[in-house]
């Protein structure tokens, strides 16, 4: 656990025209560790995540991933993590196989070793029942699973999870949990993730990070977090850390401001 | 290329399997085909130009092919809102693969509903003057398919949002159609509008002369 760092974020700084979405973060992530990024509506975190996964540049700072420079390597760096986004990215018209087949594909997994991953990943998700179901039969959390299992297709090293519980009902959501922690277990594979439910980051995190407004305002393990704010809950915790101001308003006007930045630079 | 080989997989697999999708689109040529058909085909005729159906129906292949090309490419809208771009965009393969693969898939899509409409317009009586014309029409068809799928695919990677899909279906395939020379001869056509159909003819047009 305690060798070089397998994600080390140092100064990242992201602005869209004249709003600064992340401002001067760093954080490392360890080889193995289940690592929460918290915070508000608009603080930054899709930002982040959209940078470590290299849709977008960050205007100033560096990102490694396993040792790689992730602007300079992206290709590299994309073979080495799965990502699920916050919005679904299945093909809705293709089967739960098919899906899990056209990623084998576009990483590069060998025909062989592309059908056995692709079972035992459906299996362990319980999808495989379903494989030859389209995809838009799938209910939201079955969808979800689907995803996760096709973000390991290629065994990366790290696997991104963009708000996985985000709609889904409490059994799934569970059920989610006991999957992304039997992960660590089976694959040894370090997980990245985001969440607006605080109970979730308390169980399954090993460390937690707390942005807001762009700002790192807290890294450590929930009890820390705890300790630091003198609270009983990580919610409080974060609350303390954040405040209590409702966000959507700051966030809307961030978006407006997005929105007139890209009109003018067309 | 497997990369190619299985993003154009997955382009042909939709189509053949949205059997709905595939009648539906054959709504909008078989109307050219009846309607104007049977509506403009007497006027023509009394105009001394001949048959119409032998005149339109190469237009009109050419025409599902146009279509269907052009929307092909502008479902990379589609995936842009549901999602499935970012899987390819994240994965680790050039963008030109992922270009070429989608492009090939929609001109092979493209391909197929044009040749659905031939076998139509053989029903409907159309003749093709000798039998040596079809494998060349064919061949001219598939190129118009992968021009204007690859024009799709180029515009639909820039267009953020549906609204954008209007623009082009008015300005850029509605255009291109009318001044084509599919539905009347262009001969008779002011000087402006003539010059315009010279830019549009190189593609389209010639494709009837293949034709017929």
């Amino acid at each position: 656990m305690s060798d070089r760092p397998i994600i080390r974020v140092q100064h990242i700084v992201k602005s869209f025209g004249s709003v600064m979405a992340v401002n001067d973060v760093s954080f490392d992530v360890r080889p193995g560790e289940i690592f929460a990024f918290l915070g508000p509506n608009g603080a930054g975190k899709t930002t982040t995540i959209k940078m470590l996964t290299t849709l977008l540049r960050p205007t100033t700072g560096s990102l490694e991933l396993d040792g790689l420079d992730v602007t300079a390597r992206p290709m590299e760096v994309r073979k080495r993590f799965g990502v699920v986004f916050q919005d679904p990215s299945l093909d809705g018209d293709l089967t739960a196989w098919e899906n899990m087949d056209i990623h084998g594909v576009l990483y590069h997994v060998p025909r062989h070793a592309r059908r056995e991953r692709c079972e035992a990943l459906l299996r362990m998700f319980e999808l495989w029942e379903r494989r030859d179901d389209l995809v838009k039969t799938f209910s939201g959390g079955m969808k979800r699973r689907l995803e996760i299992a096709r973000g390991l297709l290629h065994t990366p090293k790290v696997l991104f999870l963009d708000e996985p519980t985000l709609g889904l009902d409490p059994q799934s959501r569970n059920q989610m949990w006991t999957h992304v922690r039997n992960l660590r277990a089976s694959e040894g594979v370090t997980v990245f993730l985001t969440t607006h439910y605080m109970d979730e980051a308390d169980r399954v995190a090993d460390r937690i990070a707390v942005i807001d407004h762009g700002r790192l305002v807290a890294t450590g393990p929930s009890a820390e977090l705890k300790q630091e704010t003198g609270t009983e809950s990580l919610e409080a915790a974060f609350l303390a850390l954040t405040g209590t101001t409702i966000r959507d308003e700051s966030a809307t006007a961030a978006d407006q401001m997005r929105q007139v930045a890209r009109v003018w630079r067309r | 290329m497997t990369v190619v080989y299985i993003l154009w997989l997955r382009e042909v697999k939709k189509y053949l399997r949205s059997r709905v999708q595939i009648i539906a689109s054959l709504g909008g040529p078989l109307m050219y085909l009846g309607v104007l058909g049977f509506g403009l085909g007497p006027v023509f005729q009394r105009a001394g130009e001949g048959s119409y159906i032998q005149f339109m129906a190469p237009g009109v292949i050419g025409m599902t092919v146009l279509f269907t090309a052009m929307f092909s490419g502008i479902a990379m809208l589609w995936d842009r809102q549901f999602g499935f771009l970012k899987e390819t965009l994240v994965a680790p393969v050039p963008r030109l693969a992922i270009m070429v693969g989608r492009t090939l898939g929609g001109a092979t899509v493209a391909v197929l509903q044009g040749t659905l409409i031939f076998v139509v317009t053989l029903i409907a009586g159309f003749r093709p003057q000798s039998l040596l014309a079809v494998p060349l029409a064919f061949l001219v068809i598939a190129l118009i398919a992968v021009i204007f799928s690859a024009l799709a695919t180029a515009i639909g990677s820039t267009l953020k949002e549906m609204q954008g899909f209007q623009m082009v279906m008015n300005f850029l395939v509605m255009p291109t159609f009318f001044l084509s020379g599919a539905i009347y001869p262009l001969e008779g056509l002011p000087r402006v509008l003539g010059a315009l159909t010279r830019v549009d003819r190189s593609p389209m047009a010639s494709t009837e002369c293949a034709a017929c």
